[in-house]
């Protein structure tokens, strides 16, 4: 029987062990603003070509939208979310993460572990999956998928990607009900630190940035010059006559797409963006993450190979 | 005769995709074996979230052999004719039979097919059934190419006889058909063999499994309203809701929770959706007061704790998605009483697209009101009530709760409504009007109600045709014909008289030419002020615009009247065109639109057709009444055409009917013969039968009541009064022969004749009426 953990890093910790003891590459989060773990190129690039690929990592993830000053015991601008990307998806996936549920404390003996059909779709990575919502006794706990296209290419391999959200799922393990009095590190450690003291306040900073201040026309700018840069880097030559070799710049393009995602969630909290504009800004963000995932199947880690060329 | 058994065990398959994929593993695989020869007694398929199971009993043990005897070329025909033959029947050349036929010498062969075990056969079967197995989504998973709902774990497939289980022999991508499954994915003890049916049904139910999804919906409706009932309190029906539980779980276990106090006073709608859409929550009624006091919660298994901690689970999580509702209810309501009401709602919608060529919802609620109040004095309702309904009717798009739960729209609009201050009648039409949803929906009977629900669905319906945007086929994206049979019904159930042309259509026609025009002439106005940046004299600009054909279909305001040399600057001749086009658009628009209320007026009969013919009257019936003046009065044309119907379906009436065609005939035929119209003139003392006198004397009295009663609509009256003329109007023509050599008394009996078609044909058209 599992004990059950103290803390919100405690979880995070155990998670990190589980999917290493189970073959995953540890990775760091991504270091840019993204709405989701989905859009780590540890995910969405290495989803795509035939490279088999295993890897875990904790994503700090934005939504401008959602932010309720740090009042909303559920609700959060900034939270993180815990990613698994296998690739090929592995037979016993479903045991792997129930397993990993076992790991942080759920007891499989007491609770009711179901998995409710739920298929994902993120127009903005022109990607969709068949899978679940994992729901613990009603909760839902993580979203499970079999990921078939991405960036507008169908996934061969299939890769199956596990996100739990690490806030909700801690807060019920730990059996708290507001986040913020959610016990970060050890409460017992000489200086016992809640997830409010960790982030009450930038909640209440970031809230009245993206709702109020966040200058719109600066915000419009940087996401036509993301947009721009995008396109031009993906326009290079795959020669790179400095270096005389073959090298497609697939990330750093990659890079410019999030970005621009990004700042439209926040034009979008600024309440800026039409509804029929919206449409028009998801298939821009849509038609450069497209483009990455072109870029990315013309490289090695993508599948492409001197022979093939 | 053996048994089969199919099992497809897969990750959780939807629910609401289980039933429907029984049935197809039922009808593929059992068309599959009929075909194949392999005929059987019995068939039944049973789903649950991991498994697709399909028993098959008395199977034939084999399909059965069959000879076929196939007739081939000439015994002499050249040899690569018989070689083909050969090839074709699938025989060698000394299995063919010579006969002897009265046209000489011909080949035989006898081809015989042998019989094929019947593992042969199902394992042919199966494969194909899974590889093209129609799931409405389905997915590839891991290096494989399979496609399956999720990934498919085993293939169990056995043909169980009284000496033993036979494993059919299959294999896919891998899976490797077996004799093993395995139960409940928590409470189950690992995989188990299983020999037929029976086995298999008794171990999965001893590993936790209810095989039948029937037995999972009857255990959990009979433990909920019992563990309901022992509370003093009653489970809120809901089938879908039961259906999709039972597709949830393996081993249903029904558990009642509670609703925190702090939310016992939401709505009780709000408490069921929330709790049904998402937590699937049967919502537990008390009958006394008929609020949501409890929660019913299925879970998928038993616990050493009795399920107190997925219950605790489950309260917990409900509070959370309560706290969000309780959130926007508080917060709309806060909007719905500030001193803007609902008003801040309504301006928040310029910004929501109702359809990019229809304009926003704001302007949509413009129409919405010129129109309610234009109809409100014709169906009884106050046009101020009526025009305020409407401003406020779909406000509550714009809240919170509706956002959320966009099924609860309009009801919220209600509660809003009562809110902000507004009378019962204007918050009762925020509901009302959107119905009738669907055929057996009731339909509003409040006077404001019906004026604001007769106005959408006419704005609606106009705007679309003047689109062109009209349902072809199967097509009706925006759901025209449930608006056009709403419109039906609301005014034929509510007895309402409205001219549809003369009143709605025309008025609703205005304002959406309103709308039409300012959207074509932004259009014009853009590309009028490029081609002026283009060119720097007004002859060159106009030039472009008669040649160019840079506004297609409006270079003619140019060609007539343009003086280029009239104008002194280019300004000046831009603001003229500007002007000339405003009014052209205008114009062309309404009467374009105009024309098409005819169309959708056919539309609305046709609807109509469909309406009546569920009541049993006839679609030519219809036709004849279609046929009157004031067809656009729908209520009118109903009573007419009931009438009829009734009428016809008399003795009286049917043979009048009869008489009516045959007087019609003959008076066609002289009329044509003749080349006059016979008309009028009729006089009784040109008559020289007696048959002939009655039927003037039976006219007359026929007239009498007919006119009158026609006059006040009284359809019955009118048509059991022309039914009544049957007898003398039989008599006449058993008696009198209508083309004598007297060409006055001729010509008399014509125009008598013609005096019954035009009494006749005032009350309906019959000469469309078939039989």
């Amino acid at each position: 029987m599992a004990d059950t953990p103290r803390s919100f890093q405690e979880i995070i910790l155990r998670l990190q062990s589980y999917w290493a003891r189970h073959g995953c590459a540890i990775l760091q989060p991504y270091d840019m603003e993204v709405g989701a773990g989905t859009f780590h190129p540890a995910t969405t690039l290495r989803s795509l070509g035939t490279q088999p690929w295993a890897a875990a990592y904790v994503q700090p993830s934005r939504r401008p939208t959602d932010g309720r000053y740090g009042e909303n015991p559920n609700r959060l601008q900034h939270y993180y979310q815990y990613q698994v990307l296998i690739k090929p998806s592995p037979a016993n996936l479903q045991e792997l993460y129930l397993g990993s549920l076992e790991a942080i404390g759920i007891d499989m003996d007491l609770h009711d572990i179901r998995f409710v059909e739920d298929d994902w779709e993120s127009p903005t990575l022109g990607a969709w999956g068949l899978g679940w919502e994992v729901w613990c006794d009603g909760m839902e706990v993580s979203q499970f998928t079999y990921f078939q296209q991405v960036g507008g290419h169908d996934c061969h391999p299939v890769s199956g990607e596990l996100t739990y959200g690490l806030e909700r799922l801690a807060m019920y393990v730990l059996g708290v009900d507001h986040v913020m009095d959610m016990p970060f590190n050890d409460p017992d450690a000489p200086i016992p630190l809640s997830y409010g003291d960790v982030f009450k306040q930038t909640e209440e900073e970031y809230a009245r940035w993206n709702f109020d201040i966040a200058n719109t026309d600066v915000l419009l700018r940087h996401f036509e010059e993301a947009e721009a840069e995008c396109k031009a880097i993906i326009e290079q030559e795959h020669h790179d006559p400095k270096s005389g070799k073959r090298i497609v710049m697939a990330h750093p393009a990659y890079d410019q797409a999030i970005k621009a995602s990004h700042i439209f969630n926040l034009l979008d909290a600024r309440g800026v963006i039409s509804v029929t504009e919206r449409q028009a800004y998801i298939g821009r963000v849509r038609a450069l993450t497209k483009m990455c995932a072109d870029a990315f199947v013309q490289t090695r880690a993508g599948g492409w190979t001197d022979d093939a060329a | 005769m053996p048994d089969l058994l199919i099992e497809l065990f897969s990750e959780e398959i939807p629910a609401r995709m289980q039933s429907r994929a029984g049935d197809d593993l039922k009808s593929l695989v059992t068309n599959g074996l009929v075909e194949a020869g392999l005929t059987y007694a019995s068939a039944a398929a049973f789903t649950t979230p991991r498994r697709l199971c399909l028993t098959v009993e008395g199977l034939l043990d084999a399909s059965p052999r069959t000879v076929e005897e196939r007739k081939g070329p000439k015994a002499d025909a050249p040899q690569k004719a018989i070689e083909g033959f050969l090839r074709g029947a699938g025989v060698s050349r000394d299995a063919l039979e010579e006969r002897d036929t009265p046209k000489g010498k011909i080949l035989f062969a006898k081809i015989t097919r042998e019989g094929r075990p019947a593992a042969d056969i199902v394992s042919e079967v199966l494969d194909a059934t899974i590889r093209n197995f129609p799931w409405p989504k389905s997915m590839r998973w891991g290096n494989g190419t399979l496609r399956w709902v999720r990934p498919l774990h085993s293939i169990l497939c056995i043909l169980s006889r009284e000496d033993g289980a036979e494993i059919v022999p299959l294999e896919l991508d891998g899976i490797v058909a077996g004799n093993t499954t395995q139960g409940h994915r928590f409470l189950g003890a690992g995989a188990f063999t299983v020999s037929g049916f029976d086995d298999y049904a008794a171990k999965l139910a001893r590993a936790y499994v209810v095989l039948d999804p029937a037995a999972r919906r009857d255990t959990i409706w009979h433990d909920a309203t019992n563990t309901a009932f022992a509370n003093g309190l009653e489970v809120v029906e809901d089938a879908g809701l039961l259906a999709e539980v039972a597709g949830l779980v393996e081993w249903p276990v029904v558990l009642m929770g509670r609703i925190g106090d702090d939310f016992l006073d939401l709505p009780p709608e709000v408490l069921q959706t929330s709790m049904k859409e998402h937590q699937k929550f049967f919502s537990v009624r008390n009958p006394k007061t008929g609020r949501i006091e409890r929660f019913i919660t299925v879970a998928n298994r038993t616990t050493a704790d009795d399920g107190a901690t997925i219950l605790a689970g489950n309260e917990k999580v409900l509070s959370a998605r309560l706290a969000d509702a309780k959130f926007f209810w508080d917060n709309d309501l806060r909007v719905a009483k500030s001193d803007a009401g609902m008003a801040a709602w309504v301006e928040n919608l310029r910004n929501v697209t109702f359809h990019n060529k229809l304009g926003t919802q704001a302007e949509l609620i413009e129409r919405i009101a010129v129109l309610a109040r234009e109809i409100a004095p014709l169906v009884g309702a106050d046009p101020d009530a009526a025009e305020e309904a409407a401003r406020i009717a779909k406000a509550d798009l714009s809240s919170e709760m509706v956002y959320e739960f966009p099924e609860l729209q309009g009801l919220m609009g209600r509660y809003y409504a009562q809110a902000a201050g507004h009378s019962e009648d204007v918050a009762a039409a925020a509901e009302e009007h959107y119905a009738p949803l669907g055929p057996s929906d009731d339909v509003p009977t409040a006077p404001v109600s019906v004026a604001v629900a007769l106005a959408e669905k006419i704005d609606k319906l106009t705007g679309f045709w003047a689109i062109e945007e009209k349902p072809t086929g199967s097509k009706d994206p925006f759901a025209l014909r449930r608006a056009a049979l709403g419109v039906i019904r609301i005014l034929v159930e509510n007895d309402i008289r409205l001219d549809l042309s003369e009143v709605a259509f025309q008025t609703s026609a205005s304002t959406i030419t309103e709308q039409l025009s300012i959207i074509e002439l932004n259009r014009a106005k853009a590309e009028i002020k490029l081609a002026v940046d283009m060119y720097s004299t007004v002859s060159e600009a106009v030039k472009e615009f008669v040649e160019g054909g840079r506004l297609e279909n409006l270079s003619e305001i140019f060609e007539n009247g343009t003086d280029p040399n009239e104008f002194e600057s280019l300004e000046d001749w831009l603001k003229d065109a500007l002007e000339k086009i405003n009014t052209y658009i205008v114009s062309r628009t309404y009467s374009s639109i105009s024309r098409k209320s005819a169309d959708l007026l056919t539309f609305l009969h046709d609807r109509l057709k469909v309406y009546l013919k569920d009541q049993g009257i006839r679609h030519d019936i219809i036709d004849a009444c279609i046929a009157m003046d004031g067809n656009d009065d729908l209520t009118l044309l109903v009573k007419r055409a009931r009438a009829l119907s009734d009428t016809l379906k008399t003795d009286d009436g049917e043979n009048l009917l009869q008489a009516f065609k045959r007087a019609s005939n003959i008076l066609s035929q002289a009329e044509e013969a003749d080349g006059v119209e016979y008309s009028y003139g009729a006089d009784v003392k040109f008559a020289d039968t007696e048959e002939e006198r009655a039927l003037f004397a039976a006219l007359d009295t026929a007239e009498a009541t007919i006119t009158p009663a026609m006059a006040q609509q009284d359809f019955t009256t009118a048509m059991s009064a022309m039914a009544e003329l049957r007898g003398p109007l039989d008599a006449f023509f058993d008696a009198v022969q209508i083309n004598t050599d007297n060409a006055t008394v001729r010509r008399n009996r014509l125009n008598l004749l013609s005096r019954i078609r035009q009494l006749c044909t005032g009350v309906a058209d019959l000469t469309r009426v078939e039989g």
